[in-house]
């Protein structure tokens, strides 16, 4: 038994976690146990991955098989992103879809069915994924496509692990010629102009914005839009970054208003008005985090909540204004706050985006945080928004209800192959997933 | 145009050196071996049974372009030992062994076959096949042997002394031949890791702050081949603790329960 915590380091969780990599050990492990959710490398931040038994699949990590014609690779489902890059960059090759993060595994990134700054152009993880095996609560391996068992592959990815184990998968990767990112910010002043911006570049590749979440009246709404795309100068070779640690959790009070307030007028003001551009790398561009170890513990011990929501488009501007209105006169700020418009809604049942804009905002866990959170929530769902799975650990079961009107095709799912039996988690029970 | 790429890579492979790793199926094996395919090695994996061994072979070649053999090699089958080393078709420039059995100290208190397979495998198989690889070596004049020993040799403690004391076995084999090869110019290297969270002590309650990864093991040992360093903790903090704990005077020792 040990203490287990996701991302967020909310809720923390006692748990026997148990680690296979041989596919024999894991159908004899689930016959075994009563019920498990498989784990990865723990960075969703939530409840998604956490239950009283977890199965860990990391070390079930290797390379199986690469086409260097088509950019397919065969690959285990514990192997993490950053082991992909590293062997595909210098081949001329990188992820058709990455989220901020390179640390968690091919598993994880199915699951949450992920998605990157090119949504908007390339859709969510799913659509790279060729195929996936599966080990089903029978102890069956089946083999998922768009084509092939074509009900599962739609309930799998995006279902947070609760369909069953995803042993491997062949990944469709896309065609580089530098590791390097021409990236131009744009500053803008209110949220008008930020809608505005995305509107203007949305035919750029890579486009995500960093929101002053604190600002208020004329200002609110105000951003710096990152928007770029690969260069092609040649230059393949991945040196990886040096890494900073976070060496102890942050005493509490060290995030505060104040100081979250401080933090963004000076992170917005460093950029000069109007159009910047430079030449930046692939981590910097992609993964600014990943080069801060355990940069979770600055929100301290008590753990932080990243509030995720979608809203469709035709709401997006009122409902954001609403939302930043809230969140401003409630003081509970967030420096790491990501705006972002999507593209098209996939197929799958319990994918996060639809077509619209998103809003990413890191809280600490402290008084009066879940009030606020509830009365966000209640702005979403009245819009037709939704909560994104992967970063939640509290939002309440109707909630999620009115957001994924596809639920129940899922929950029909799972009880036909009484997945809903042997795989669970904290979130697939708190909400009757 | 293909043919030639290809064609280039295979002599580039074959013109990288290789290294041997034996108890190949361990962790810590496992990613030592990962290691030094990444940095420009091709590999001899030797475990006792090799048929699950070819799927990571494999996961090797592909990410490194290396090659990665396996073999089958049984430590406790001391005269197979000279026939295993001669049979293998390119010159090793080193061996690292990762052979260990941490058994059950309570069964081999009562059972001396379980304490002589303790003592075996964790040193008398070793010796075997090092004293055949270090023979080549020192005629060669080059290479270097590594072995994985642990801070339980580093003292005798109730817990797991008949293990504890095949480590120390070992440990002090490993620095004799340190001795004896340093004029021909093949180094040594003594590994001690503390805690590692591996297969081996999966269930056991480790303390994090003092727990290594397989990871940090096989990046200590590489770095300390480089840097011809003697004897390695794994984690660094270890020595430290070791220090301490041998420096306990045996009348406090033996009232301790650590």
């Amino acid at each position: 038994m040990s203490n287990t915590k996701s991302w967020g380091n909310y809720p923390k969780v006692n748990a026997k976690t148990v680690i296979i990599s041989e596919t024999h050990r894991l159908k004899s492990f689930i016959k075994k146990e009563e019920e498990i959710i498989a784990y990865g490398n723990g960075r969703s931040y939530g409840d998604s991955a956490i239950n009283d038994t977890i199965v860990c699949i990391k070390p079930k990590n290797y390379f199986l098989n690469f086409d260097d014609d088509l950019g397919l690779l065969h690959i285990q489902a514990g192997a993490l992103l950053t082991e992909i890059l590293e062997f595909s960059v210098p081949r001329g090759w990188f992820l058709k879809v990455t989220p901020g993060t390179k640390l968690i595994t091919v598993g994880g990134a199915i699951a949450s069915d992920v998605h990157g700054k090119n949504h908007h152009i390339e859709g969510c993880f799913s659509e790279c994924v060729a195929m996936l095996n599966l080990l089903l609560p029978s102890g069956e391996i089946v083999s998922c496509s768009k084509t092939e068992n074509i009900e599962l592959f739609r309930a799998t990815c995006g279902g947070m692990g609760l369909t069953g184990i995803i042993l491997d998968a062949k990944i469709y990767l896309k065609k580089i010629e530098s590791r390097f990112i021409k990236q131009k910010t744009i500053k803008t002043k209110n949220l008008k102009e930020t809608f505005e911006a995305f509107e203007k570049y949305k035919n750029k590749p890579y486009s995500v914005a960093w929101i002053d979440c604190l600002a208020k009246n004329d200002k609110m709404g105000r951003s710096l839009l990152m928007v770029g795309d690969f260069t092609n100068d040649g230059r393949l070779d991945f040196i990886p970054k040096k890494k900073v640690n976070v060496p102890f959790f942050f005493p509490s009070f060290i995030l505060n208003t104040l100081s979250v307030k401080i933090f963004n007028t000076f992170y917005y003001m460093k950029v000069k008005d109007g159009i910047t551009e430079k030449l930046v790398d692939f981590e910097t561009f992609f993964y600014p985090l990943d080069s801060i170890n355990n940069w979770n513990r600055i929100y301290g011990r008590n753990g932080f909540i990243q509030y995720q929501f979608i809203l469709p488009k035709r709401n997006s501007y009122e409902g954001l204004e609403e939302i930043l209105k809230s969140i401003a006169s409630s003081g509970k700020g967030s420096f790491l706050s990501v705006l972002k418009l999507y593209g098209k809604e996939n197929g799958n049942f319990l994918s996060f985006p639809i077509e619209g804009y998103s809003l990413a905002l890191d809280f600490k866990i402290e008084k009066g945080l879940f009030e606020l959170l509830n009365k966000l929530d209640e702005i979403v769902v009245n819009r037709g928004g939704r909560i994104y799975l992967a970063k939640d650990a509290r939002v309440a079961k109707d909630t999620f209800e009115k957001g994924y009107p596809k639920i129940e095709i899922f929950r029909n799912i799972r009880k036909k192959y009484k997945m809903n039996e042997k795989f669970n988690s904290i979130q697939s029970k708190r909400l009757g997933i | 145009m293909k043919n030639l790429t290809q064609f280039n890579l295979n002599d580039l492979v074959s013109k990288k050196e290789y290294v041997l790793i034996i108890g190949a199926k361990s962790d810590v094996a496992m990613a030592v071996a990962r290691k030094y395919a990444k940095e420009g090695f091709n590999l001899y994996l030797a475990s006792r049974n090799s048929d699950t061994l070819e799927e990571f072979a494999s996961d090797l070649k592909l990410r490194y372009e290396c090659h990665a053999q396996c073999l089958e090699l049984d430590i406790l089958d001391y005269s197979s030992h000279q026939f295993f080393y001669d049979q293998l078709k390119e010159e090793v420039i080193g061996v690292i062994s990762a052979v260990g059995y941490l058994g059950d100290q309570k069964i081999s208190e009562k059972e001396f076959m379980e304490a002589s397979k303790l003592i075996d495998t964790n040193f008398t198989g070793i010796v075997s096949l090092f004293n055949i690889i270090a023979l080549d070596f020192e005629q060669r004049k080059s290479g270097f042997i590594c072995g994985i020993s642990s801070v339980a040799g580093d003292r005798g403690r109730k817990k797991n002394y008949i293990y504890g004391a095949a480590k120390a076995a070992l440990s002090t084999y490993l620095s004799g031949l340190r001795n004896r090869l340093f004029s021909s110019g093949v180094h040594v290297i003594t590994v001690k890791p503390g805690f590692i969270a591996t297969k081996m002590t999966e269930g056991l309650d480790l303390p994090k702050r003092l727990t290594g990864t397989p990871e940090q093991v096989a990046s200590d040992i590489y770095n300390a081949q480089k840097k011809l360093t003697n004897v390695v903790y794994t984690i660094w903090i270890w020595r430290w603790i070791m220090l301490i704990i041998r420096n306990i005077p045996e009348w406090q020792f033996k009232k301790m329960n650590i």
